[in-house]
This record gives structure tokens, C-alpha cells and sequence, in this order.
């Protein structure tokens, strides 16, 4: 067990490694509750999102009955990410936000001192998070809710509701998935049920080489209010079109402007060893740091995400316990959809 | 709770040492730490015919979670190793006091061998 923003959390509940595999070969369950709902309500609640995030929330406008999501940052005034964060629109005058457990109590505030008036601002603790993931999610889940037609017509992040449980088609794994919102005590049954029916418990350890694997940032480690999204890779997540004002805004086109002198990266290391967070990185154009790394159960070697200069070729070298050891940068996803999308061979032969 | 077989020695470092003949030792690391290590995915093992003085570090068990550091637990000469960690790593997660021993060593004196722990005193220190 261990400490993850205030929660106490399992790192796994088994094998790590064996929890990872069944994610990606047929299903797994994790709790996720320690992330944080919030519902915003009120007629200006559109207006006040559009300024508070980065990424623009009028995409989830639609009539298809369905509810949309998006994948947004949280800014401060320099740029910096105060949070990376899900935002469904529930009704025109309702969206809910789905926030990092860390980031909670700041986010919370920020939201507070940013509100307009008239919107309310309602924190669901009578929800908890599941999310159900693996090539086999739609059949186990359909099957226990007996809602199979319409996980089936649920495309990727897209949300309905069936009965008090709302289930949306996301995930942070790389694999086809859900995540479930519903009442803490409808959370438990739906664990055991689903567990009884051979989806394995899956703890914050699996949870984090799979969305390592499909090159997703973790907030706190790949990102936080120090760098911007564009030193993170999450460029395509801003929306600068339009006239819409947003947080951050000014000085992101300043640093545009200025130029960005560092990226995020995918990195995998050449023999073995395991990367670290917070190792250094040597390329030909500067010092790096390994912002996430692990071992790739699904490659057999060690991965992880780095933030070096803009320019740095394509090899470096990384220090570990005081040796250098060979690192190549590549482009994230290592592992989407259960099959490795980079030939480690191109590289680890390539010279 | 972790199994601490009766007829080995322990070290503080979770190691556990195992004599096979009268100088001649075997080592790995006990199911406390590997339990807490998790899944290994690299052993990094010693060369044979070398050297080591008390303590020193000899080997690394590196887990999905951390690297971890393998002392010598008696001062002597590296007579084998286990070869079998190199592909599976595992085995030491699966059985740490068997298939999973890491090397055997021929210890230079047997004076260090009342530093080691007996399977009470390592209890002990896990409580």
C-alpha cells in the first residue's frame, strides 16, 4: 500500500506484471476513486469553462443524446498545468470535471477563485470511480449491467447513463475501456461482481506502466505548474482558435513568440536496467531529465518519458547508479491496442 | 506473513544464506523482500571467480518498483551463479529459497558466519 495524493492506495493487488498483461490480453478493474468529481451548474457554468481550460469545451456541444469528453489542461496565468483533466458535458447548464487526486485542494481553489455567480459548485464524495479495461471491458461490463447493445454503440469518449451509473468510453491504459461513476455503495458490488466473473483487481502499479506504455503523462511527474503544454507534449490539447479568451492564454503565445526550447519525449533504453524518474539525460544539444520510467511488461525493456532540448537527436545516454547506459528517443505510444507500435529492433540495431 | 525457512542464516539486508558444504554457501534474497520488491525484471548477477570482502555490493535485483543492492553476505570468491535468473527473473519471486537462489560463494573464513542472523532474530527484525 502506498501514498498517492492523500489516498491509500494499493500498488498491486497480485503480480504487477501479470495485472498489466490482463489489461492488455483480456480485462482488469481498477478503483480510481481517489480522483475527484466536481459538478459546476448554472447558466453561465459554459462561459466560465471556456475561460478556465485550455482546450475548448464548446466540442462537446451535440444533439445525439449523448454526453461528450474531453481531455483538457488547467492553467495558471504564466501557462503552467495546474491539472490535466476530463470535462463532460452534462446538460447546457451542467458539466462535471474529473480531477487528479493530488491536485484536488489547489484545483478546487483555483476553481473557487475564478467562479462566476450563480454557478454552483458541487463536489460529488458520494461517487466513486471504476475503470474497467482490456479488449474484453465491453463484453464483461455489458454483461454484468446487462447493457450490452449500448456499450456497444458507446463510442471513444462519448458517456451515458444507465440508471444511477454513468459510464464513459475512456480510460488511461491505451486499451479499449470504461470508466464508471456511481454511488459508493453501488462501487463495491460492481468490484466483486466483475471480479467474480474473472476480471482481475488491478493496483496504481499496472495502472502506471500501461498509460506509460501508451505515452500518457502522469501530472506531478510529467507535467506540473512549472512547465507548460508545450514542453509536454500536449500541444494538441490547446485551442487557440477562435477569439475565446482562456487562462494561460497570453502567456502561451508568448512563449511561442520567445520559442520553446524543450519537449517531452518517449525513451527506451538499450540493454538493461530500469529508468527512473529523475535521472539525467546527456544528448549532443543539452542536459535532460527522465520524467517517468519504468519497465515495459508488454516490450521487455525499459521505457520511459523524458524532457530534453527541442533539438536533441535522436540518441542521448542516461546515468544510471553513476553508469551511462544508451537511450533512444521515440514517439509515444510504446503499446496501444495490445500491440507494440515501435520496432525495438530499428533501434537497438540500428548502428 | 513472510516465510523464513528454520535452517537458513539471514542478513539484515534480506538476504538469506544457505550452507551447502563446509565453505561453500548459497544466496538469495528472502520472500520478505521480494514481496516487497514485486515483480523482479532484472538480476544483475556477480562475475564468477571474483572477489568480495564483506558487504561489499555484489549484485542488483531490480523490480518494476526499484533497484535494489545485494550485499555479500560472507566475504569470499563467487563459485557460481544462477544462470536461469538472466531469462527469468521471476524465478525469484516464485521461489526465492529455490529456484530463485541468486550465487554460491566459497567463503574465505567461517568467523563472519556468527554475524548472520538465525531465522528468530530475522523474524525479529520484520516485525
Amino acid at each position: 500500500m502506498v501514498n498517492f495524493g492523500g489516498w491509500h492506495m494499493p500498488l498491486s493487488y497480485d503480480s504487477q506484471i501479470e495485472e498489466h498483461h490482463s489489461v492488455r490480453k483480456c480485462c482488469g478493474i481498477f478503483d480510481i476513486s481517489h480522483m475527484g468529481i466536481v459538478d459546476l451548474v448554472g447558466t453561465k457554468t459554459k462561459k466560465f469553462l471556456r475561460n478556465l481550460l485550455a482546450n475548448d469545451i464548446k466540442k462537446l456541444d451535440s444533439s445525439d443524446g449523448r454526453y461528450h469528453a474531453l481531455y483538457s489542461c488547467m492553467l495558471n496565468t504564466e501557462g503552467g498545468i495546474l491539472d490535466d483533466l476530463i470535462i463532460y458535458r452534462l446538460r447546457e447548464d451542467h458539466y462535471r470535471l474529473v480531477l487528479n487526486a493530488g491536485t484536488f485542494t489547489k484545483d478546487l481553489k483555483w476553481i473557487e477563485d475564478n467562479i462566476l455567480n450563480g454557478i454552483d459548485i458541487d463536489v460529488r464524495k458520494d461517487l466513486s470511480i471504476l475503470a474497467i479495461q482490456g479488449p474484453d471491458a465491453e463484453m464483461q461490463l455489458g454483461n454484468y449491467l446487462n447493457c450490452k447493445s449500448e456499450l456497444n454503440s458507446l463510442s471513444s469518449f462519448t458517456a451515458i447513463d444507465i440508471e444511477d451509473v454513468f459510464i464513459s468510453r475512456t480510460g488511461y491504459t491505451g486499451e479499449d475501456g470504461f470508466e464508471v461513476i456511481l454511488p459508493n455503495d453501488s462501487a463495491m458490488k460492481m468490484w466483486n461482481g466483475l471480479n467474480s466473473h474473472g476480471v482481475r483487481s488491478c493496483g496504481l502499479g499496472s495502472r502506471d506502466t500501461l498509460r506509460l506504455e501508451a505515452g500518457l503523462c502522469l501530472y506531478g511527474q510529467d507535467m506540473d505548474e512549472t512547465v507548460s503544454p508545450f514542453e509536454s507534449a500536449l500541444d494538441w490539447t490547446l485551442d487557440f482558435n477562435s477569439h475565446r479568451g482562456f487562462i494561460g492564454k497570453e502567456a502561451l503565445e508568448n512563449k511561442l513568440k520567445i520559442g520553446i526550447s524543450q519537449k517531452l519525449v518517449g525513451v527506451v533504453l538499450e540493454g538493461k536496467g530500469v529508468l527512473r524518474s529523475g535521472y539525467n539525460v546527456y544528448t549532443d544539444e543539452g542536459e535532460g531529465t527522465i520524467t517517468s520510467g519504468s519497465f515495459s511488461p508488454s516490450m521487455g525493456c525499459s521505457i520511459g518519458l523524458a524532457r530534453i532540448p527541442k533539438r536533441s537527436p535522436l540518441k542521448g545516454q542516461v546515468n544510471i547508479r553513476s553508469e551511462k547506459k544508451n537511450i533512444f528517443f521515440v514517439k509515444p505510444p510504446f503499446v496501444r491496442g495490445g500491440k507494440i507500435k515501435l520496432d525495438i529492433k530499428d533501434y537497438l540495431l540500428g548502428d | 506473513m513472510s516465510n523464513i525457512p528454520e535452517e537458513l542464516k539471514y542478513t539484515k539486508d534480506h538476504e538469506w544464506v544457505k550452507q551447502e558444504d563446509s565453505n561453500i554457501f548459497a544466496v538469495g534474497i528472502t520472500d520478505h523482500a521480494q514481496e516487497a520488491l514485486g515483480d523482479l525484471v532484472f538480476v544483475e548477477l556477480p562475475e564468477t571467480e571474483c572477489d568480495f570482502s564483506y558487504g561489499q555490493v555484489c549484485s542488483v535485483v531490480e523490480s518494476v518498483k526499484a533497484a535494489s543492492d545485494i550485499y555479500i553476505p560472507l566475504s569470499g570468491k563467487i563459485i557460481e551463479i544462477n544462470n536461469l535468473l538472466v531469462e527469468s527473473p521471476e524465478l525469484v519471486n516464485q521461489d526465492p529459497y529455490g529456484d530463485g537462489w541468486l550465487f554460491k560463494l566459497e567463503a574465505s573464513s567461517l568467523v563472519e558466519l556468527d554475524d548472520l542472523l538465525d531465522r528468530d532474530s530475522y523474524s525479529e527484525l520484520l516485525d
